[in-house]
């Protein structure tokens, strides 16, 4: 004869597979990449809007310059992807409070979904294929450090 | 006010208790105060935040196509009028940033939760301090002769 245990009672998982609770680990994400993304978001606020001249400095030379830098490399790697999948899980979580129709919230979703993939890849790529000192263009809107011609 | 004795009891007219029906909804930790206007605030914020960082991959990605096409979009980017969408941009930011930080202290710590209020007002009092550094800073630079 089968014993029914008392519910919550030890080793009564037979019924369910633990499994990774994705939601609580989503949690945890927004609020791991909340702290490094603070660091990251003002200090990339503060070296292209205030220091120097702030926005007017900003030109394909200037980027050159940062992206020549391992340290910006780095940077800006963990802000693409840090700053990008937070937004997204955050746009998910907003989805889900206010899309009721299930067509409509899978759309959006999806949307979300195939977006985030397309440019992370995008930014990814951007700055890993990067060349500071393209051929042909011309040598005033490159960075000093290219080979003059 | 001493217990009255049952002496006394005798003269006083029974009054019928008051209970009235609230007009709205009663307070609850967060229905309409500082837990509820900063949950809006940071929702709000976010999304600006997410569909301005979509647009800023984009127009980062033009380094990749020659620098001539980078240089005249991002130009675009230190007319007067963009450049106090980049302030607004910056206090969105901020606000989030510093809020979010609030909402990680409620979560971890023993205090959080009894100190929430406190804590909202104490980012947006941050929130001044920093806007009080930047804007004239970018006001000088997009105003400013240059
Ligand atoms: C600057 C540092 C940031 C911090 C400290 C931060 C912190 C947080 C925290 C703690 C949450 C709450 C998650 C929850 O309630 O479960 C959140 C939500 C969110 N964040 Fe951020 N965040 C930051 C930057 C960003 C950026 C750059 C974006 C956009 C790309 C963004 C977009 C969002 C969105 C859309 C939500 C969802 C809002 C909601 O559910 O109401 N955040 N953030």
């Amino acid at each position: 004869m089968s014993v029914i245990e008392a519910p919550r009672s030890p080793g009564v998982r037979t019924a369910r597979k633990r499994r990774v609770n994705w939601e609580k680990w989503g949690w945890i994400y927004m609020r791991v990449s909340g702290v490094i993304l603070v660091v990251l978001i003002f200090g990339h606020l503060f070296v292209n809007l205030v220091a120097g001249e702030g926005v007017n400095a900003i030109d394909f030379a200037f980027v050159a310059g940062k992206l020549a830098d391992p340290f910006w490399i780095v940077w800006d790697t963990l802000l693409l992807w840090l700053a990008l999948i937070h937004g997204s899980n955050g746009i998910r979580t907003i989805i889900n409070d206010y899309a009721n129709n299930a067509i409509v919230r899978r759309i959006l979703l999806g949307a979300v979904l195939v977006s985030t993939i397309v440019l992370l890849t995008l930014g990814t790529l951007v700055i890993y294929t990067f060349d500071p000192c393209p051929a042909g263009a011309p040598a005033d809107l490159l960075p000093s450090f290219c080979p003059v011609p | 006010m001493p217990e009255k004795s049952a002496g006394t009891l005798a003269d006083s007219t029974p009054v019928a208790p008051k209970i009235s029906m609230p007009r709205r909804p009663a307070g609850t930790l967060y229905r309409g105060r500082e837990g509820m206007w900063s949950w809006v605030l940071h929702r709000i914020t976010g999304v600006a935040i997410y569909f301005f960082l979509l647009v800023h991959i984009l127009d980062t990605a033009l380094v990749r196509v020659s620098p001539a096409a980078y240089n005249a979009v991002i130009d675009t980017y230190k007319t007067p009028i963009m450049g106090l969408g980049e302030t607004a941009l910056v206090a969105a930011i901020g606000l989030h940033a510093l809020n979010g930080l609030r909402i990680i202290l409620i979560d971890f710590s023993s205090w959080g939760t009894r100190h929430q209020k406190l804590m909202f007002w104490i980012v947006i009092g941050l929130w001044v301090v920093l806007l009080a550094g930047f804007v004239p800073r970018q006001f000088m630079h997009i105003f400013g002769a240059h």
